[in-house]
């Protein structure tokens, strides 16, 4: 049976570029299903994730690029200083709007138009971070039927994060990065 | 009978009520970022407590106010003078020499939003010693937009950023040169706007603006679907001099346009692209 999931989206703030690697690393480039992922990052740094992540994971990751239509087996970083929007059609619409919880990238306006644009048939997952970005945006995940998952905050580097979201959006898993590698892995086929 | 699914009535709801801002108001927002309009609707919907799309409906179609500041959610406003200045740069070394070569170089800056972009551009031509002889026209659809970028008038906690980005963008000056507080706002120099023109244009209908030696449309184009930015690519390829340079925001690009093979890239990642002389 193929998955029924078209997207995964991941947020992160301080502790997540260990955290991207011990989550992301373990996933086979078979991995059917595309993944867009929002770091915090300073608006004029390099996006040095984006090499530092290819090095460590098996599958291909790159910035995420204007009306670019996502793929599986790949894995689209936020690129500086742009939100990043998720379309019907799975492609990318880029965003120099307003920063949204000091923000840009910000999770939760991934993370709303994921759920939007893509409703039940998308998987939320918040990591760890030291603000409430991502949490509001879980929570439409949820209410449009998608698959919500939070790191669990005890194994988190930064807690408040998955705490924030946990409170808010009531997410249908708490796991571990390695558990949830595992359940995207099994949810994957 | 069956019962609509609630993705089919947000589905009717969101359809409906683009109609209806099309057909009171004239603003067509059918070939923008679904994404995008969904996200500012909702906001807009929230914010005035109303229950859905067909309440905001009701509410923009009997009240004109409100469809302004409806407008003022769905275009994204959010800019600053030199922003990345590494453009500016650009812009000064390989277009500005080619522009000197015009008599009277006329610059068409569309989606200026509230006018920084504008101001940028004129200092920058003032230090190259052609503001005088250059023609400005400065366009947005958003009324509100074009009033502020008229006043020049600005917040002054962004000055510190402006400076930055100015003396990143190769100024050659001190940036306190350009303007003078008053009342802890920032007033912009009226003498760079002597030759600006100002103006109400929307890029999805209104036909094209002037001949232009140069335009620039920065992050405008990313919040329209891919026909919406052809149609745009086309209205200014019929605008350009031969030769013309056509800048565009740093996540922009060709690549969705008819009519690509018309250009020479000047600089890709600054997004600088000459409109090809004729057999060239
Ligand atoms: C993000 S701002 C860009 C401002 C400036 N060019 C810059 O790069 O800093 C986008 C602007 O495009 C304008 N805009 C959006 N749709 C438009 C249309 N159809 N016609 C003209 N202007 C439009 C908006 O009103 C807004 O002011």
């Amino acid at each position: 049976m193929m998955t029924r999931y078209k997207l995964v989206v991941i947020g992160a703030s301080a502790g997540g570029l260990t955290a991207f690697e011990k989550l992301l690393a373990p996933l086979q480039t078979g991995f059917s299903i595309p993944i867009v992922v929002v770091q915090h990052i300073s608006p004029d740094s390099e996006n040095y994730m984006v090499s530092f992540l290819n090095d460590h994971c098996n599958l291909r990751v790159k910035e995420a690029d204007e009306k670019e239509v996502v793929l599986p087996g790949t894995v689209y970083v936020a690129p500086p200083n742009f939100h990043v929007m998720i379309e019907e059609n799975l492609s990318i619409t880029l965003s120099v709007e307003e920063r949204v919880n000091f923000s840009r990238p910000s999770i939760d306006v991934l993370f709303e138009t994921a759920a939007y644009s893509i409703r039940k048939d998308v998987i939320g997952i918040v990591l760890t971070g030291g603000n409430r970005d991502g949490a509001m945006g879980l929570k439409m995940i949820k209410e449009a039927g998608g698959l919500t998952i939070a790191q669990s905050p005890e194994e988190a580097q930064v807690d408040i994060m998955p705490s924030a979201a946990i409170s808010i959006a009531h997410p249908d898993y708490v796991l571990s990065l390695n558990e949830i590698s595992e359940l995207l892995m099994r949810l994957s086929n | 009978m069956k019962t609509p699914s609630k993705d089919e009535i947000d589905s009717i709801e969101f359809d409906l009520l683009l109609e209806a801002i099309n057909r009171s108001y004239g603003f067509d927002f059918k070939n923008y970022s679904k994404a995008h309009i969904l996200r500012r609707l909702t906001y807009f919907q929230n914010w005035n407590g109303l229950q859905s799309f067909s309440q905001v409906q009701d509410l923009i179609l009997h009240n004109k106010s409100k469809m302004k500041e409806l407008l003022g959610e769905l275009s994204i406003k959010v800019t600053e003078m030199f922003r990345d200045p590494a453009f500016y740069l650009v812009l000064r070394k390989r277009v500005i020499p080619l522009l000197k070569t015009y008599p009277f170089p006329k610059i068409w800056i569309a989606g200026c939003s509230t006018g920084e972009e504008v101001y940028s551009m004129a200092i920058l031509l003032k230090e190259e010693g052609l503001l005088k002889r250059t023609q400005i026209f400065a366009t947005d659809f958003n009324e509100k937009a074009i009033e502020i970028a008229k006043k020049g008038i600005y917040a002054i906690d962004k000055i510190k950023l402006y400076t930055v980005n100015y003396q990143k963008a190769g100024g050659k000056n001190s940036f306190t040169d350009y303007y003078h507080v008053r009342d802890n706002r920032v007033e912009i120099n009226p003498e760079l706007r002597q030759n600006v023109q100002f103006a109400l244009h929307n890029l999805v209908n209104d036909n094209k603006f002037e001949t232009a030696h140069l335009i620039s449309c920065r992050n405008v184009l990313i919040y329209f679907n891919k026909e919406l930015q052809n149609r745009v690519i086309d209205l200014f390829s019929d605008s350009l001099i031969n030769g013309g340079y056509l800048v565009l925001g740093m996540k922009e690009s060709l690549l969705f346009s008819s009519k690509a093979g018309m250009y020479k890239t000047i600089d890709a990642d600054r997004k600088i692209f000459q409109k090809r002389l004729t057999g060239e």
